[in-house]
């Protein structure tokens, strides 16, 4: 397990508890007093750091490198009826964006979402979660065919932003992302997005727009990622965590803004700690929500979906 | 003791025709070399067991492999007619002539619905041993009914694609199959009945330019050959050398043009898997 730097706490107290727990198995020394004293300080440390996070730790932990990543939670969902599919039939299949049929129960849908790697060599072949046009042209095809067969689109976000390459602008990675936005406006199947990590600016959102948009309790989701912000307001990379708080892009914030409809809790400590829990509310939700939607009419699914950001923004006069 | 084997009488010329060969049929060798038993090539779906090799085979051999048992062949007695009088080094009279003798096929494509893993199925499959697997008249009018047929009884369709391209005897007559087949497809898809497009070695020229990459989902057989102008075309005319790898399975995958890559063993379960995720029905197992 990795700790980032205001876990540390917690991690002393984890190996004081451990050390304490080998002396009472070695040693005739009575140390039952001791490892509770260290747990009840463990406790209340947790629930002091992580009942307190702040917006800037809130970015860290949906950098997390233990994090479950995309396919981990279509892969838990769906199991062997998962049948991925390639290809945006232009030029490429995106490592960054994957997508592909599956069951949640005798339900099926159809999943996209950008993929990260989990060591050097896969970030790299993910190139870090950042797709190009093709992978967001991969997505739309695949969002079209599942319209075209009344299959419910399910879109996992977790990307630092669009790939901003040289090939990514020949190949109109503007054009491609405004596409997807409208294209999925209109979509007349159910369409649930979910924030599972970082949900960065146009990137998230080429893939993001939804009947429902539900934040994991520990991602951030805004128009440019903290650090990029401070370098261009601040002129300086340090003002990172001022910039995290400033732009209000914590879950909490989302949803009081009125921009996500609903937060995931995660367990204690994040997403990471507990995937099983994890994954278990995040099927819930998506079949929650789905019930739902499944039953209005494509028609009525559209309007809702066009009302819902038409009334975005805020303004005098 | 190697003198046992040395040559005493020497210029030794055995002309090719009377050299002792094994008979024909028995053993297959891959293009790698590997060496297989012909009973064993076929139990194994075709496929060398050493260096995975995807052999050519037929419309028989894949009815065989993706059809539970029995299925109903459709328009088999369809036959070409030499509109043109076409005449190249050989009378295409002659050439269809000659190829339906060998073959016992009538033209490059067969047509059946039946059942896969218990559910009905259209397949058209093409044959390449029939004139280079060439599309002419026949093979667009075969297919456009077969997808009427899948349209009017709501079957999905696969089509398993293998073919030199249009056929040049039929001129322009071809090239309007590319036309035909497609305008069946939109019909199909405005249908929302599946179309599943299995590419397989080789998949060139105008069924690639059509039928061939309008699937729902376009997958292919690994290691085949996929594009529109053949290797040796393109190279001629760029005068550059060819990537590694250029045209095949992987590569056209890596460009975004298949779905995925099957081995030819799980075909039929992943073609009934996406079936039935398509269609929201459950997932059918294949002991069932």
């Amino acid at each position: 397990m990795e700790y980032l730097d205001f876990e540390l706490p917690i991690k002393e107290l984890e190996e004081q508890l451990q050390k304490c727990r080998v002396i009472g198995e070695e040693s005739d020394v009575d140390v039952t007093e001791t490892c509770l004293q260290i747990e009840k300080k463990l406790a209340e440390t947790r629930s002091e750091i992580y009942g307190n996070l702040s917006a800037w730790q809130r970015v860290q932990m949906s950098r997390h490198p233990n994090r479950p990543y995309t396919l981990d939670y279509i892969r838990a969902l769906c199991g062997d009826s998962f049948l991925e599919l390639h290809g945006d039939r232009t030029v490429k299949d995106d490592k960054a964006m994957i997508g592909g049929l599956g069951k949640i129960g005798d339900q099926t849908f159809m999943f996209v979402g950008q993929q990260k790697g989990f060591n050097t060599k896969t970030r790299q072949y993910r190139n870090f979660g950042m797709a190009n046009p093709e992978g967001y042209r991969k997505a739309l095809r695949l969002m079209k065919s599942a319209e075209k067969f009344g299959i419910p689109v399910v879109s996992f976000v977790d990307t630092p932003g669009a790939y901003p390459g040289i090939e990514a602008e020949e190949r109109g990675q503007g054009e491609a992302i405004a596409r997807n936005i409208l294209e999925m406006t209109r979509l007349k199947v159910p369409v649930i997005v979910l924030i599972i990590g970082e949900g960065a600016s146009g990137g998230a959102l080429g893939i993001g727009v939804g009947d429902k948009v539900l934040m994991l309790e520990n991602t951030w989701y805004s128009v440019i990622s903290p650090e990029s912000c401070s370098s261009i307001l601040w002129r300086s990379w340090e003002y990172k965590e001022q910039a995290a708080s400033a732009l209000k892009l914590t879950a909490e914030d989302m949803k009081g803004l009125g921009l996500v409809d609903e937060i995931i809790k995660e367990p204690a400590g994040g997403a990471h700690t507990d995937r099983e829990e994890t994954f278990a509310s995040v099927q819930a939700k998506i079949l929650e929500h789905f019930e739902a939607l499944d039953k209005l009419s494509p028609k009525e699914l559209v309007k809702q979906r066009m009302e819902k950001y038409s009334q975005m923004g805020v303004y005098s006069g | 003791m190697s003198a046992w084997f040395r040559r005493k009488e020497k210029g030794i010329q055995t002309a090719t025709e009377e050299k002792k060969d094994t008979p024909k049929g028995l053993w297959y060798k891959s293009p790698t070399g590997k060496i297989v038993e012909s009973e064993e090539l076929a139990n194994n779906f075709y496929v060398s067991p050493e260096d995975d090799y995807h052999v050519r085979i037929g419309s028989k051999e894949y009815f065989e492999i993706l059809f539970d048992d029995k299925f109903k062949e459709l328009d088999a007695e369809l036959s070409p007619q030499d509109p043109l009088q076409f005449e190249d080094t050989k009378k295409y009279v002659d050439r269809i002539e000659a190829a339906q003798r060998k073959t016992g096929l009538n033209d490059a494509v067969r047509t059946a619905v039946g059942k896969s893993m218990g559910k009905d199925l259209v397949i058209a499959c093409m044959d390449f041993s029939f004139i280079g697997g060439s599309m002419g008249s026949v093979v667009g009018e075969k297919i456009a009914r077969a997808i009427d047929v899948a349209k009017k009884k709501k079957i999905p369709f696969l089509l398993i694609s293998k073919s030199g391209g249009a056929r040049m005897m039929e001129a322009a007559l071809s090239l309007m199959q590319m036309a035909k087949t497609s305008a069946k497809l939109a019909q199909l898809a405005e249908a929302r009945i599946p179309y599943i497009s299995l590419c397989t070695d080789p998949t060139t020229g105008g069924t690639t330019a059509s039928y061939a990459m309008l699937g729902d989902i376009n997958i292919a057989e690994p290691g085949a050959l996929i594009g529109f102008a053949g290797p040796r075309v393109v190279k001629d005319t760029t005068g550059q050398e060819l990537p590694e790898g250029f045209q095949t399975s992987e590569f056209v995958l890596e460009h975004g043009f298949l779905d995925f890559i099957s081995h030819r063993s799980d075909l039929k379960k992943k073609i009934n898997l996406y079936i039935d995720l398509i269609s929201n029905n459950p997932v059918r197992n294949e002991e069932e």
